[in-house]
C-alpha cells in the first residue's frame, strides 16, 4: 500500500525512514518478524495494535536502543549502522512511555540532552520549549512535584530540545488519566503541527490513532498486516 | 593457666582452640533448643574454621622457612582465590572474575610492592603474607560489594538509564550517579572502620601485638599502617573494577545489555 512518491519535478523523493525486513527474536521467541515500511518526512504514522504484538520492540530498534536480528533501517538512505547511535537517537528522538525524569528541576531535564553532546541550552530556548507544551513558568519546578501529564510534557519537551528530525513516541499517554491524556494528545498535536516534524505513534487506542495519525500500520503476531490510511486500515479491521 | 600445665606451644594452642570450641558448640546447642536453624551452618563453619585456619599455620610455618620470593607466589594465589570467591557472591555480571582478578590484583599488588619498597611493610615473609592477606581480603569484600551494588543500581534505573541513551547520551553519562553510589556503598565500611579504629575496637594487627608484647603506642602506628593500606588497596581495587564493568553492560551500539533478573 506503500506507494513511491516523486516531487513536482517528477524525481522520486527519498523516504526519510526506510525498514527492511526488520526481525527480532529473544531467547528463540520471534517478536518481530520480517517488518518493512516507509515513512515519509512530515509523516504522522501509528503503529497500531494490541498489547504484545511488538509495536513497543519496534520503535526501540528504531531508536536502536535494541539491536534487531536481521534487517536494517536507512535514514535518509543512511543505513542506520552507520550512523553513531547518540547522532541518531539525537535525529530520532523518542519519547516513552513512562517520563523517567531525572532527579533535578525541569530546566535540568531539558538540558541534559544537548548537554551530552557539548551543548549549552539558553533560557529563553527552555522558556519557548516549555511554553510548546503548556508548562511556561515551570523551568525552576522540581520533577517530583510534577503530576503524571505534566511530567510527560516535560518528557515531551526533553526529547525537542535535542531539535530531531523524527520523534518515536511510545505510547506516550497510556500511563495517564483521561483528562491528562487528552492535555498531552493536544501538547502532542500542537508540537507536531507547529513544528511539522514527522512523527512515528505506537499506540493500542484506535481513538488515539484518528485523532493524531494520518497513516496506520497494523501489526499483529510481531508481523505488519496492513499499511495505510485510517480509512483503509482501521475501517477495514 | 593452660600455660602452666603445657608447655609445647602448639599444644597449648590447640587447648586453647578447644576450650573456644566447647564454648561454641554450647551456642550451637542453644540455638538448636530454640529452633533457630542454624545448627547445621554452624557447625560446617566451625569445622571449616578450625580446620582452614590450622592449615595456614602449618602452611606458614613451611613457608616462612622460604626464601623472600615466596612472597610473590603466595600474594598471587591468594589474589586469584579472592576473585573466584567474589564473583560467587555476584550474579548476571559478564566477565566478574577476570574484572574482580585485575581490580584486586592491581589494587593489592600496587600497594603491598609500594609498600615493602619503601619499608613501610616490612620486607620479610612474617610482615608481606599477612598483611597482604588482609588487604587482599578488603578488597575482595569491597569489590564484591561494589559489584552487587552496580548490578542493583543498574536494573533499578533501567528507565532513566534508556531514556539518557535515547536523549543522545553516552553510557558512561548515563551510568555515573550509579557508579558513584555503588563506589561510594562499598567504600563507606573502610571509611567508618578508619574513622572508629582504637575507639569502638582494636582490630587484629594491633591486638596481636599488644599480646605479643610490642609497643602499644607503635602498635597503634603499625595498626594506622595496616588499616590505612586496607582501604588504600580497596579503593585502588573498586575504581579500576567500576572502569572495567560499566563496559561489561553495554553493547558497541551503546544499548543497555542488564535488566532485573536477567543476565547479559
Amino acid at each position: 500500500m506503500v506507494q513511491e512518491r516523486e516531487h513536482v519535478t517528477g524525481q522520486p523523493e527519498e523516504p526519510f525512514l526506510s525498514v527492511e525486513g526488520l526481525t527480532y527474536q529473544v531467547d528463540g521467541q520471534t517478536i518481530l518478524s520480517g517488518v518493512s515500511f516507509e515513512v515519509w518526512a512530515g509523516e504522522r504514522v501509528a503503529v497500531f495494535g494490541p498489547s504484545g504484538v511488538g509495536k513497543s520492540t519496534l520503535i526501540r530498534l528504531l531508536n536502536r536502543l535494541d539491536e534487531p536480528t536481521s534487517g536494517t533501517i536507512r535514514i535518509s538512505g543512511q543505513d542506520y549502522r552507520d550512523i553513531s547511535p547518540r547522532l541518531l537517537r539525537r535525529r530520532l528522538g523518542m519519547v516513552m512511555q513512562s517520563p523517567n525524569l531525572f532527579p533535578g528541576t525541569v530546566a535540568d531535564n531539558l538540558r541534559f540532552g544537548p548537554h551530552a553532546h557539548g551543548e549549552t541550552l539558553s533560557d529563553d530556548m527552555i522558556r519557548t520549549l516549555l511554553s510548546g507544551v503548556d508548562l511556561a513558568g515551570l523551568e525552576d519546578r522540581e520533577v517530583s512535584k510534577l503530576s503524571g501529564g505534566e511530567a510527560q510534557r516535560v518528557n515531551l519537551a526533553r526529547t525537542l530540545a535535542n531539535q530531531p528530525e523524527a520523534l518515536l513516541l511510545d505510547e506516550p499517554t497510556s500511563a495517564l488519566d483521561q483528562a491528562a491524556k487528552r492535555d498531552v494528545e493536544e501538547t502532542i498535536l500542537s508540537v507536531i503541527n507547529t513544528q511539522n516534524v514527522t512523527c512515528i505513534l505506537v499506540t493500542h487506542d484506535r481513538a488515539q490513532v484518528t485523532r493524531l495519525a494520518e497513516r496506520v500500520l497494523l501489526l499483529e503476531d510481531g508481523r505488519l498486516v496492513a499499511d495505510g490510511s485510517i480509512a483503509e486500515v482501521l475501517d477495514a479491521e | 593457666m593452660l600455660s602452666r600445665w603445657i608447655e609445647n606451644q602448639v599444644w597449648l594452642g590447640a587447648a586453647q582452640a578447644g576450650i573456644t570450641m566447647v564454648a561454641a558448640l554450647l551456642v550451637v546447642w542453644v540455638t538448636d533448643r530454640l529452633k533457630l536453624g542454624l545448627k547445621k551452618d554452624i557447625l560446617v563453619s566451625l569445622g571449616r574454621g578450625i580446620v582452614q585456619i590450622v592449615l595456614v599455620g602449618f602452611l606458614l610455618t613451611v613457608i616462612f622457612s622460604a626464601d623472600l620470593w615466596i612472597a610473590i607466589p603466595v600474594i598471587l594465589g591468594m589474589i586469584a582465590i579472592a576473585s573466584v570467591m567474589t564473583i560467587q557472591r555476584v550474579k548476571n555480571i559478564p566477565n566478574a572474575l577476570w574484572i574482580s582478578l585485575v581490580g584486586i590484583a592491581a589494587g593489592a599488588g600496587l600497594v603491598i610492592s609500594v609498600m615493602t619498597f619503601l619499608g613501610v611493610i616490612e620486607q620479610a615473609l612474617t610482615s608481606i603474607i599477612p598483611i597482604g592477606s588482609m588487604m587482599v581480603y578488603g578488597a575482595m569484600n569491597t569489590n564484591a560489594l561494589m559489584i552487587e551494588r552496580f548490578r542493583s543500581e543498574v536494573t533499578s534505573h533501567v528507565g532513566q538509564i534508556e531514556a539518557g541513551l535515547a536523549l543522545g547520551a553516552s553510557p558512561e553519562q548515563v551510568i555515573r550517579p550509579y557508579t558513584r553510589r555503588a563506589v561510594s556503598a562499598a567504600l563507606t565500611p573502610n571509611i567508618n572502620g578508619l574513622r572508629s579504629l582504637g575507639i569502638v575496637w582494636i582490630p587484629g594487627a594491633m591486638a596481636g601485638m599488644v599480646l605479643s608484647g610490642q609497643n602499644p603506642a607503635y602498635a597503634g602506628f603499625y595498626q594506622f599502617v595496616v588499616s590505612g593500606s586496607i582501604f588504600v588497596t580497596a579503593s585502588i581495587t573498586v575504581l579500576i573494577s567500576i572502569v572495567l564493568l560499566r563496559k561489561q553492560v553495554f553493547s558497541k551500539a551503546e544499548q543497555l545489555l542488564l535488566r532485573a533478573g536477567e543476565g547479559v
